[in-house]
């Protein structure tokens, strides 16, 4: 088998255009992992066409510039605080902004700067995670329906129909009215229902990429369908799933912050962005107050810009043909 | 055309009837039920009741039963009655509720819908027209930021700004409290309580419509019938809209058809910004508290509009491409 396996090394019969991971060197095993490690290598030599690309997108650097700064503030969060985001002053109620509370106090005594940088937490868990979970599905289902077609396909495509069907943003309200309302279970909701578009888009690119040569040299040296399912055919079909994760992760946070600020999302005392924001539905509080709800406001604007604009360069970098203008 | 029609509507009564199930099966997944909901379960030993009363009531909402029996009893009284059953939290026929506010979500989604078509599409226009201008730039980063940014940040600060700092507009609601009840408000009041709410939900919907415009119409301005009819010394003004339009917008009609979800979902939250009294606080009350027929009917109903509206779109589609084949 092995031997068969050299034979058909599937690098020497990619198209160049099309492909996403090639040049795998003699004797490593075209695992997904392998691929996406070579892959990261290439990008990121200097002087690569891709990474040349990305950095010419100047808003798409800022972006990228903004993104790790959050990020930092998110992880560092303890030592940016003088205080945690839970942390009552009941004397220090609806605090005007001072030099001990740079935002003030919420209703509760609690410090706005604390509750605006732990929720960038939560926003970035829900975003990231959720998507991982979502892009999994979306490949395995789109991955399955594309490259056995039949039977499989219909039932799955009839099923993402009418998934499809429902507006998003009211099944996963009606999901999250109805579930104790938690982190884990917002990212749960978000990830299990958000994956209906991408894997039509998978199934899409396995259908092309499973009429490639190398998938037909492959299969007539015997080599078992899930192996050339998860060597062969989703490596290669996986471009677009990169180019919109960024875009994804962007809609997870709005999502996210929607729900929140509904009061069906992320519950108080947990600080998210969308909560703090529901402050402002009380006119007294958005007339006289904005530095209780300007700042989450901006922040969910500036991460979910950024994260948008990044993305775009993502796109712009790796597949130069799709440029939106 | 009659034939493509009666088929794509007898596609839909499959797709509505897995909907349905969908939906009930949700309900049925979900934690918890109506009756959790009039006597929460920590305080069933504080308040005295005992388990037998419990499964008195849950009988007489008709809990006991299996799921599917419900689902099954649900669905001879839609299909013979038309009957949505009654809302558990009022006591209302479901359908009548919904008669109630839908009228009132459809008075924001429908305008938003074809200004957002007709203004988006018209920037994105223009925008091919003039590449790399100013205009252009700054419709490329409006679309960016209109379709990045939650659209309840833009309709909190729109409040903030044309209500609160400005007063020009209303903060909330679709008319002034009414002091006397034969009290007839003009046109130019509801117009004034429904513009921000109308323009916000604009603005979500308009990016795709600029973007889609924009590229559609510039890869066909590079293309050869349109090189053609520059060498046949046509004027530029008669290749854009004769030849290059019709074929750049024809195209938007999907998009049309794709954006109706996303302005279904976006007035839930827009609503709850601008009090506005729609189906959405309805919808986020009932199932909340696990109101199942007013659930399942507001799903529905929802999925019904999207169907149609693809529906329409699809027809639309078939009789402005004359390429385009219904089987």
């Amino acid at each position: 088998m092995s031997e068969a396996e050299k034979g058909t090394n599937p690098s020497k019969e990619m198209s160049r255009s099309r492909c996403l991971f090639r040049r795998q060197k003699a004797g490593e095993e075209n695992t997904l992992a392998n691929a996406l490690q070579r892959t990261a290598k290439r990008w990121s030599r200097p002087g690569s066409p891709v990474l040349r690309r990305f950095r010419r997108h100047e808003l798409g650097m800022v972006s990228v510039g903004v993104l790790s700064l959050l990020v930092l503030m998110a992880i560092f969060a303890p030592l940016i605080c003088r205080q945690g985001p839970y942390e009552l002053e009941l004397t220090e109620r609806n605090a005007p902004p001072s030099r001990e509370h740079i935002l003030g106090c919420d209703n509760v005594g609690r410090d706005m700067w604390a509750r605006l940088i732990y929720g960038a937490r939560v926003s970035l868990s829900v975003g990231v995670f959720a998507v991982s979970i979502s892009t999994v599905i979306a490949i395995l289902v789109g991955g399955a329906s594309g490259f056995f077609g039949g039977v499989v396909d219909m039932l799955v495509m009839r099923f993402t129909d009418i998934m499809m069907c429902f507006p998003f943003f009211l099944l996963i309200i009606t999901l999250a009215t109805m579930l104790k309302p938690s982190v884990i279970n917002i990212i749960l909701i978000i990830g299990l229902t958000g994956w209906t578009g991408m894997s039509r888009l998978v199934r899409a690119q396995i259908l092309s990429v499973k009429e490639e040569d190398y998938v037909l040299a492959a299969r007539s040296v015997g080599v078992p369908t899930g192996r050339i399912l998860f060597r062969h055919v989703i490596p290669n079909a996986l471009t677009p799933v990169l180019v919109s994760a960024p875009m994804r992760v962007a809609g997870a946070i709005m999502a996210e912050a929607g729900l929140s600020f509904l009061g069906v999302g992320v519950q108080d005392p947990m600080p998210s962005w969308g909560n703090m924001m529901t402050n402002a539905l009380s006119l007294p509080i958005l007339k006289d107050m904005p530095s209780r709800w300007l700042p989450p406001a901006v922040l969910l604007a500036l991460i979910t810009l950024s994260v948008n604009f990044a993305g775009d360069a993502l796109r712009d970098a790796l597949d130069p043909k799709t440029r939106l203008h | 055309m009659t034939r493509y029609i009666i088929r794509r509507l007898l596609i839909a009564i499959p797709v509505l009837f897995g909907l349905t199930v969908a939906t009930f099966a949700m309900t049925a997944v979900m934690p918890g039920d109506y009756v959790d909901t009039l006597i929460s379960p920590d305080k069933v030993i504080e308040l005295g009741v005992s388990p037998e009363a419990l499964a008195r009531l849950r009988e007489h909402y008709g809990f006991n039963k299996p799921i599917h029996e419900r689902y099954l009893i649900w669905l001879r009284e839609l299909v013979l009655h038309g009957n949505l059953g009654n809302s558990l939290l009022s006591g209302d026929p479901v359908l009548s509720e919904i008669g109630r506010r839908l009228p009132r979500t459809l008075q924001l989604t429908v305008p938003a819908l074809f200004l957002a078509m007709t203004l988006g599409t018209l920037m994105g226009v223009v925008q091919a027209l003039h590449l790399q201008s100013f205009f252009d730039n700054l419709a490329n980063l409006l679309a960016f930021l209109w379709m990045s940014v939650p659209s309840f940040v833009f309709a909190i600060l729109s409040v903030y700004i044309f209500a609160l700092k400005i007063p020009i507009f209303p903060t909330g609601g679709a008319e002034p409290l009414r002091t006397t009840a034969d009290e007839a408000f003009g046109l130019l009041t509801h117009l004034r309580y429904m513009i921000l709410p109308l323009l916000m939900l604009t603005v979500s919907a308009m990016p795709s419509y600029m973007r889609f415009a924009r590229n559609s119409l510039l890869e066909v301005i590079h293309s050869d019938y349109i090189t053609v009819a520059r060498s046949k010394g046509l004027t530029e003004k008669i290749i854009t809209v004769r030849h290059a339009l019709r074929n750049a917008l024809m195209p938007l009609i999907t998009i049309t058809g794709l954006s109706v979800p996303g302005l279904i979902g976006g007035a839930f939250i827009i609503e709850t910004v601008f009090v506005w009294p729609g189906m959405g606080k309805w919808g986020m009350l009932g199932s909340g508290l696990r109101d199942y027929p007013a659930i399942v009917g507001m799903n529905l109903v929802a999925s019904t509009l999207v169907l149609m509206s693809n529906l329409m779109t699809d027809i639309a589609y078939a009789w402005a491409d004359p390429r385009i084949r219904y089987e």
